[in-house]
């Protein structure tokens, strides 16, 4: 099985431990993973900013970087629901007929991290050890956009040593939205501290989920009231194992 | 009653844009206590009802499918309620626009000289600033609705579609009528407050012989109106007075009665977490000796065919005012509905009030969502709202790129310099280089960035973020590349 990396603009330049992690756990599952440097961003900041045609020239790049990959893997829910529910409709409106076919041809191969895991490897439990209390925060893209539904669950369930404690209202927005934690600030932030009473409740030692754009948000809000829980993206767990134990950075 | 009703903050053309409303509210601990127990409430009770129904997905795509194949044709059904409804003794107006509406409204009540006027609650009249009209021009409006009643006489302003006044508890009711209806005994208990409004009420139902209503379908195979409501006090507008006059949205139309089966399950369940709401108005024109004697039909555009023109935004029509994608909002539970700048507030109103004044007011609004997909999840008639929002944007965001005060406005700065970068792997990485040594400023010793100038301001206002890694991804990739490389040599 080989499968080609997209990690994604923002896991590339402040989360690099997260497709360290994703690496580590493909190779040891026998997946053959290659990284193509021209990568950048799948162009949902623009899209979802109102910027449409820089967002078509960034969909547009992924597309014909990707069309000859066997299967593309992407540490990020919010950057495949990109992918899916926008480029059909961006493609369609600039009228390139070349790429929707190419685009058409590409998507079945696009998986996030736990579609990945479960639906093309088959894998649900991947012989991670993580002896840690986690609950877990399901993204809005995960949970609305992919339909991820209990995956996520049943690959942390299958870890060695978690104790997981589920995160009530799991449907509820962190309240990230992307530019809109800046655009509409103030409402942004009132958000993030309804769902961190949720996740504060829980008592666990980390939060996880499939999207480092939530864990920002959250971990950031976390580390600002010097709270005892951390962020921590579900490939870091995934990866973890008693050899070599999860990397928490400080 | 002497207030006039208009609430310049309600007005799309004069509201603040939405961060600027929601500060208020955001500071307001106890209207958001309200606001969020409210749509808890409310949200709870339609989740129980929806779960009992098998056929939920089913029943929405009826629904999705009724609306849009009414939109598609609604010059011919309109055309059909017209003659119909003509033809059962009612009267149909046409109005282009709102100042047209409230100018046939008045002209309405003259002719019938009246001075005093009954309301059902209806969205469509507040759409239309119709009350603050008629009491300029001297015609006194009595609300009927419960939570109409407080805002009338609270001088409040509605905050949600459904439940007007949910953001009011039931300590401030008492205040407002013990105040207003001279009552300084008058306890909080729903009964007494209840009774109280009843009392008010009645003298109004007996004798005040005019009506006005909205509605919520119009059946253009009849030429029927139907009204759903919870109270009975739209029963009694619709059968006591002389003259009643409707006025409703042209794309409230439905083609058959029959349609009334899906819209009246999902309405009612969406709604008020019911399974049926306790009042269901229908009439046709005019029956002799029975009800209203004087009919009349006041359709209004109002921007709505405009809507019409554009393919993904033309579901924004199908809405049937349920108001669970307000409920469902995350956004609105912090916000309540009056930051929205409009008397639609809530997902719905993001995306329905820019359309309504073609973009011309309310830009803020396509903004105002995290994009979370709640509303889209729970509307009965599957209007895809994110999709909207998104496009809405790129319209907003088309429109405002041509101005030239926008050339050096931060985000559109950025988002030109962020396309600039992602357009090439070798400045995206220059950039990333450039970034790590531009934030080791206000990175602290702890590693983490506690405080940005500018826009980033907004982020750190609650928020830390983490100091940019020593090495990117791809570099460390490329590093372990060249490590595996000289092993293999």
């Amino acid at each position: 099985m080989r499968a080609s990396l997209f990690i994604t603009c923002y896991n590339d330049t402040l989360f690099p431990e997260t497709g360290r992690a994703v690496v580590a756990l493909l190779e040891r599952l026998g997946v053959e993973l290659e990284f193509r440097s021209q990568q950048t961003c799948c162009g949902q900041m623009h899209a979802n900013t109102g910027f449409r045609s820089e967002a078509f020239s960034q969909a547009k790049r992924f597309v014909r970087l990707y069309q000859d990959a066997e299967a593309v893997v992407v540490p990020s829910s919010s950057c495949v629901a990109m992918v899916r529910e926008q480029y059909p409709g961006l493609f369609e409106e600039l009228g390139n007929e070349a790429l929707r076919r190419e685009f058409a041809a590409l998507l079945p191969r696009v998986y996030e991290l736990s579609e990945f895991l479960i639906d093309r490897l088959g894998i649900e439990d991947v012989g991670a050890w993580f002896p840690h209390r986690v609950t877990y925060h399901a993204s809005c893209h995960g949970l609305r956009g992919l339909h991820l539904g209990d995956r996520p669950l049943r690959l942390l369930r299958a870890v060695r040593g978690l104790e997981l404690t589920p995160l009530p209202n799991l449907d509820r927005c962190c309240g990230f939205g992307g530019t809109f934690s800046v655009k509409n600030g103030d409402v942004s932030s009132a958000m993030l501290a309804t769902k961190l009473e949720d996740v504060l409740g829980t008592q666990t030692e980390f939060c996880t989920a499939l999207d480092n754009s939530c864990l920002m948000h959250m971990g950031g809000a976390l580390h600002r009231r010097q709270a005892g829980i951390r962020t921590i993206h579900m490939a870091q767990i995934l990866a973890s194992t008693e050899a070599s134990p999860a990397e928490i950075p400080a | 009653m002497s207030t006039s009703g208009y609430h310049p903050d309600l007005d799309p053309a004069s509201a603040p844009p939405f961060p600027k409303a929601a500060l208020p509210v955001l500071n307001n601990m106890q209207l958001r206590k309200n606001v969020a127990h409210a749509v808890d409430v409310i949200q709870a009770k339609r989740g129980r009802l929806v779960a009992e129904k098998t056929d939920w997905q089913q029943l929405r795509a009826a629904g999705a499918a009724i609306r849009d194949h009414a939109l598609e044709n609604l010059s011919f059904y309109l055309q059909q309620f017209e003659e119909r409804c003509t033809a059962a003794g009612g009267v149909v107006h046409w109005a282009a626009d709102a100042a047209e509406a409230r100018r046939i409204i008045l002209d309405l009540l003259r002719q019938e000289q009246a001075d005093e006027v009954i309301k059902i609650k209806t969205m469509t009249s507040a759409e239309i600033q119709l009350n603050p009209y008629l009491e300029s021009a001297g015609v006194k409006v009595f609300e009927t609705d419960l939570a109409e009643i407080i805002l009338q006489l609270g001088k409040d302003e509605p905050s949600h579609i459904v439940v007007p006044a949910l953001h009011v508890n039931r300590g401030q009711v008492r205040e407002i009528f013990a105040r207003s209806m001279n009552r300084p005994d008058l306890s909080d208990d729903p009964q007494a407050l209840t009774a109280a409004a009843r009392s008010y009420l009645r003298q109004k139902f007996l004798t005040v012989p005019t009506a006005i209503s909205g509605a919520n379908f119009l059946i253009a195979e009849t030429g029927g109106v139907a009204i759903v409501e919870s109270e009975g006090n739209g029963r009694m507008c619709l059968t006591l007075p002389r003259a009643l006059i409707t006025v409703a949205g042209i794309e409230k139309v439905l083609p058959r009665f029959q349609d009334l089966e899906v819209m009246l399950q999902v309405l009612a369940r969406s709604a008020t977490g019911e399974r049926m709401n306790p009042y269901t108005s229908l009439w046709t024109g005019v029956t002799p000796g029975d009800g209203p004697q004087r009919f009349h039909v006041v359709l209004l555009d109002n921007g709505r065919s405009s809507i019409l023109k554009r393919e993904t935004e033309r579901q924004t029509l199908r809405c049937i005012r349920c108001a669970a994608c307000m409920n469902s909002c995350p956004v609105y539970r912090q916000t309540g509905g009056h930051a929205y700048g409009s008397v639609y507030p809530g997902p719905i109103g993001a995306i329905l009030t820019p359309q309504l004044t073609e973009l011309h007011h309310a830009q803020s609004l396509p903004y105002a969502s995290s994009l979370c997909g709640a509303c889209y999840e729970v509307c009965p008639v599957k209007i895809n709202i994110p999709e909207i929002l998104i496009d809405l944007r790129a319209q907003v965001t088309d429109q405002e790129r041509r101005q030239t005060r926008r050339w050096f406005d931060p985000m559109y700065l950025g988002m030109r310099a962020a396309n600039f970068v992602f357009a090439s792997a070798g400045r995206f990485h220059a950039a990333q280089r450039l970034g790590r040594i531009g934030m080791r400023l206000f990175t602290g010793k702890d590693g983490w960035i506690h405080s940005l100038p500018g826009m980033g301001a907004k982020w750190t206002q609650s928020r830390d973020l983490r100091g940019l890694p020593q090495q990117t991804f791809h570099e460390w990739w490329a590093a372990r590349d060249k490590a595996a490389g000289k092993e293999a040599q």
